[in-house]
């Protein structure tokens, strides 16, 4: 009995000292956080892949939480949650959340083995970034995908995978978030984070050459070329520009006409997610000039939207 | 002609392969293998075939079937000097099934559930030896007398060196040490104790052949062997009832320890410096357990307990650049 | 027997054109000249399409303090100002000239006759130096470091000595070893005239004991010459890096960067750049040719030509015997430390110390295997790092914990590639972490 009661004491005694020594503790060493922080870093996705460009989702939680103290949660966005995201966030600090259009990751090479032979045989580590070291890599583009798959290790949320047969990555829409570790990873810069586009549709040059046009020409057959047709079809909208011998489709501007894709000698010019065409090849050369028209009255109202959407983000 | 080949420079290798460096240390054993046949013949057959037969089937297994990997890993010579060292490690009379028991912790719990070739924190053979002295004290500890060619598990046993130095110290009486076999005995090996222990002299063999073939550097036999002759001689010359330190190297697991255990590539540190530190830790280890620990063989446990500080070791102890100034 | 004193490796030395003299090759149809010959700014192209260059007419002059001008090396038609592949493996731009004749400037003494430094008093330092910069001469061991910026120490840096680099640790390439044999002389007085230049008294030539016949010759030149010494060198790789033949020979170790070798008092050259220095000062030539080693195991016939610069490497094959059947792998300069090339249309450039031509099967790397920590990149590595950390943390692109471990320090000798049982990819890893953290490095300092 005895010793049952000193047992007792005693831990009973340890447990009340440690219990004071941590109270102490906890008071003395305690770190003020905004409690906001947390409840913010609850709602964020938790996949700290630093596509917002903070360190991690608590660390873009604080700069959240900071901002709104500021008066705006302006220009903070997390690609990988997107807009309701934002939206839980706002409600949480008492903001509106200011509205971002969502994008995707784009790989601007259409390079595919078929359209750019290779000419060497590289044979070291499995990586783009010491590839790229040994100059233009197995082809004869030195602006080309290098196909050891850099980007498929980069996603952490396997939106990459390397198409076997092209030789190129390809991005799975749904899964990719736009965080942008990917095009991080590229070191040739090829992906791009685009707008998604109304109903994912988008027109993109695919390709990231910059060499002359009779050298670009040379190395595949896909690539642009710096013709400058495109920018001539364009010049309504001005959405395309010519850069160093490439050519460029602002996603901002651009209308989604797909005139340029049809004026592309090189067919470097690709539109994502539209419906099949009607059968254009039928059609003589008239109908072809009216569409764009036609195209440009009859969906007015997508474009405006995506321009005042964007518009909203650059204030 | 076909594409020509790019990649970055160098272009040229100098033939070095894991295969060769594995192969190599098994090479090294061959000696101290030869010698325990000759001392224990059926017995030392039996366990060394059992022991390198059952890693090499584990590993086969376990990366096939548990890893799902294709790639082959016991082409790369790993698994059969576990099991060669392993089969070093225990008593000649010591039955198949307990060894087998052994190669399974060795190789499963030791190498491939850390994820194989060069991951392993600990020394797979040593692993699953200690595993079996703790699971199976008796049958771990009763040496066979050399000498008895045609047994394997029926065999007379006797204390080994080892248990006659502990037991001088525990009694503190060293006329005790009176008992042990001279030195001369103890370097070719007429002794009893496991494979690994008997001959000194063809492990010593073993250790100058993969010197010479570059598979190891000098920094940890040489640096374990010298702490132990010192801190032996040290405590001999205090009192006699501890051994002479030149039976303290030339018996137990001493030599094996530290010419094949401690130089395991994998578990000991990168750098000469760190080296010479994880040697000397060892040695003083061992010979501290051997005097005061529980059990008379402090080599495996010395060896597991500095493998855990590899890691530590490579964090501080780096190699010298080139050009450093000392601060 | 002196060398360095930490890591390195002995490579199958494989010189298999060490015995076959120098000989001139032929002039090439059209002569590529690239603007990047030399590490720093690109050289400015001063001619256009259409001029008519001789040999020793200059194409292209420096583009900045670290920088070094082109001198055309045949005569004929400039036809084009465009973009060439170079070694490097990507198109850089290049003077394309097509070859007419063999017309030289007349400012360039072709004699044979050997001028000595006692022939002429007038030289003084600085003359020397500006001749060699007017030269066009870069480092031609390969690192291509345009040569006057050495010759010209930083304030508050005196040279102690200067140190010739005869050492040609690479396998296959005796380009440096015929230069010795065949042209001791002029070497000794281009070891003089860089001796005047920086101001010293002493020179060494360090020499590998793989080529008895050089030392023994330059032993015996340098007899003549005062405060030259010739020094062997145990064969061990990379002793030709410059800081390992600093160590080497005067038992000096150049710390780490931002150190250069004059920190310690040395100057280092090339022994061919000794040789182009000479005839740069004494003949006027500037350099427009240079020895390169053709070699392989499947080459008919190995051997070291004298080739013109912007010779396409095709010509330099054509003139060995021919592109083997069985060639996989074709490398600009040596097998540890040259490029693979791309394209045999790749011009000779001012750093092209050999061509070497592997067979498919040598070419071929093995699959990499597990790292087993056997630690024996560590004890190759020369500059005292340990490459397997670094490749792992380039490969994890832990930049800052690379840039704690020295990762700038490397030399890129590959050593510990060379070395390595599992085949790994080390020296490919760690270059994209040396090169990253160079750039994070250089960007910090901008802010």
């Amino acid at each position: 009995m005895n010793l049952i009661l000193i047992a007792v004491i005693v831990l009973g005694a340890i447990g009340l000292v440690s219990a004071l020594v941590l109270f102490l503790a906890s008071h003395k060493f305690a770190v003020h956080e905004d409690p906001r922080i947390v409840q913010v870093a609850e709602v964020l996705p938790q996949a700290n892949c630093g596509g917002c460009g903070f360190p991690g989702c608590s660390g873009f939680a604080a700069a959240c939480v900071k901002a709104a103290d500021g008066g705006s949660l302006e220009g903070k966005n997390c690609p990988v949650g997107g807009q309701p995201v934002m939206e839980r966030v706002a409600n949480i600090l008492g903001m509106t959340a200011a509205p971002s259009a969502p994008k995707v990751a784009v790989v601007r090479c259409n390079g595919t083995c078929e359209n750019r032979p290779r000419l060497v045989s590289y044979d070291g580590a499995q990586s783009c970034r010491v590839q790229n070291m040994t100059g233009m890599g197995e082809t004869g583009c030195a602006y080309g995908c290098l196909g050891c798959g850099d980007c498929v290790k980069a996603c952490q949320f396997g939106a990459i995978s390397m198409n076997p047969e092209t030789g190129l990555p390809e991005v799975d829409e749904d899964k990719c978030t736009a965080c942008g570790a990917c095009a991080k990873a590229c070191p040739r810069g090829i992906i791009e984070i685009r707008l998604k586009g109304p109903k994912g549709r988008r027109v993109v040059v695919l390709c990231n050459n910059k060499d002359k046009g009779a050298l670009a020409n040379k190395v595949c057959k896909a690539s642009c070329i710096g013709c400058g047709k495109c920018v001539k079809t364009c010049e309504k909208f001005e959405a395309i520009t010519l850069v160093n011998n490439l050519a460029y489709i602002d996603a901002e501007k651009c209308k989604m006409c797909r005139k340029c894709e049809e004026a592309c000698p090189k067919h470097a010019i690709h539109g994502f997610n539209f419906p099949p065409k009607k059968v254009v090849a039928d059609a003589p050369a008239k109908p072809v000039a009216e569409k764009p028209a036609e195209a440009a009255t009859q969906t007015p109202k997508a474009p405006v939207e995506e321009s005042t959407v964007i518009n909203n983000v650059k204030q | 002609m076909s594409k020509l080949i790019v990649s970055l420079s160098p272009h040229v290798h100098g033939g070095d392969s894991i295969q060769k460096n594995m192969y190599g240390v098994c090479i090294a054993l061959i000696p101290a293998l030869i010698a325990s046949l000759c001392f224990f013949g059926l017995g030392a057959a039996i366990v060394t075939a059992a022991s390198v037969i059952s890693c090499v089937f584990f590993e086969w297994a376990i990366t096939k079937f548990i890893l799902k990997r294709d790639e082959l890993t016991i082409t790369d010579g790993s698994a059969i000097l576990t099991g060669l060292l392993l089969a070093f490690n225990v008593p000649t009379n010591l039955p198949i099934w307990i060894i087998v028991i052994g190669a399974l912790f060795a190789i499963g719990v030791g190498k491939t559930t850390y994820g194989g070739l060069g991951q392993n924190p600990f020394n797979p053979a040593l692993l699953g030896r200690v595993f079996l002295l703790i699971s199976f004290p008796v049958q771990m500890t009763t040496w066979p007398v050399s000498g008895q060619l045609g047994e394997y598990v029926d065999v007379q046993t006797a204390a080994t060196p080892l248990s006659i130095m502990q037991n001088a110290i525990t009694t503190g009486d060293a006329s005790l040490l009176n008992e042990l076999p001279d030195s001369f005995h103890m370097l070719i090996g007429q002794t009893g104790g496991s494979m690994g222990e008997v001959s000194a002299l063809c492990l010593l063999i073993g250790c100058l052949f993969m010197l010479y073939k570059k598979i190891i550097t000098w920094h940890i036999p040489v640096s374990i062997l010298l702490t132990v002759f010192v801190f032996a001689g040290v405590l001999h010359l205090a009192n006699p009832v501890y051994a002479n330190p030149v039976q303290v190297i030339l018996s137990g697991g001493l030599m094996l320890g530290a010419c094949f255990m401690a130089t395991d590539y994998v578990t000991s540190p990168m750098s000469h410096k760190g080296q010479l530190i994880y040697g000397v830790s060892i040695g003083l280890l061992t010979v501290i357990i051997r005097n005061w620990g529980a059990y008379p063989e402090g080599m495996s446990f010395a060896i597991l307990i500095m493998n855990v500080f590899t890691p530590l070791i490579n964090t501080y102890c780096k190699p010298k650049r080139f050009g450093e100034v000392k601060k | 027997m002196k060398t360095f004193n930490i890591g390195g490796v002995h490579p199958a030395e494989n010189k298999l054109s060490a015995a076959s003299p120098i000989r001139k090759a032929q002039l090439p149809k059209q002569a590529v000249f690239s603007m990047f010959q030399h590490i720093g700014a690109p050289a400015k192209p001063v001619v256009k399409k259409g001029d008519e260059v001789k040999v020793g007419t200059l194409l292209a002059e420096a583009g900045g303090f670290v920088s070094a001008p082109v001198y055309s090396s045949v005569s004929g038609k400039v036809s084009k100002v465009d973009v060439a592949l170079d070694a490097s493996g990507t198109r850089r731009p290049a003077i394309y000239v097509d070859v007419e004749g063999d017309e030289w400037e007349d400012s360039i003494d072709r004699s044979e006759t050997l001028v000595k430094l006692s022939d002429r008093p007038e030289l003084d330092a600085k003359t020397i130096v500006e001749k060699i910069k007017n030269a066009g001469i870069v480092g031609l061991g390969g690192a291509t470091f345009p040569c006057h910026v050495k010759l010209t120490p930083p304030p508050g840096c005196k040279a102690e000595c200067v140190i010739i680099n005869a050492v040609e640790c690479e396998p296959y390439l005796t380009a440096d070893h015929r230069l010795m044999l065949e042209h001791a002389d002029e070497i000794l007085v281009g070891v003089e005239l860089i001796m005047k230049a920086v101001d010293v008294k002493r020179g060494y030539i360090g020499i590998e004991n793989n080529k008895p016949d050089a030392i023994r010759l330059m032993t015996e030149k340098a007899a003549a010459h005062e405060g030259i010494e010739v020094v062997p060198l145990k064969v061990k790789y990379p002793q030709g890096g410059e800081k390992q033949l600093i160590d080497a020979v005067i038992g000096r170790q150049v710390p780490a960067p931002p150190a250069i070798p004059i920190n310690v008092g040395a100057v280092v050259q090339n022994v061919g750049t000794a040789f182009a220095i000479y005839e740069a000062v004494m003949k006027n030539k500037p350099l427009i040719d240079r020895i390169i080693t053709v070699t392989g195991k499947s080459v008919k016939q190995p051997s070291n030509l004298l080739a013109r610069l912007g010779t396409p490497f095709q010509q330099l094959i054509d003139e060995c015997g021919g592109l083997p059947e069985d060639t996989g792998k074709v490398i600009g300069g040596g097998p540890m430390m040259g490029k693979a090339l791309i394209s045999l249309e790749v011009p000779m450039t001012k750093g092209s110390s050999g061509l070497l031509l592997m067979t498919d099967e040598e070419a071929r790397r093995s699959t990499p295997q597990p790292c087993i920590r056997c630690a024996k990149c560590v004890s190759a590595c020369p500059m005292g790092l340990e490459p397997y950390l670094l490749s792992k943390i380039s490969e994890k692109q832990m930049w800052d914990k690379a840039e704690a471990e020295d990762i700038t320090s490397c030399i890129e000798c590959g050593s510990c590639q060379f070395t390595c049982p599992s085949h790994r990819p080390l020296l490919d890893m760690i270059r994209v972490g040396k090169s990253t953290v160079m750039g994070i490095i250089k960007s910090r300092a901008a802010k």
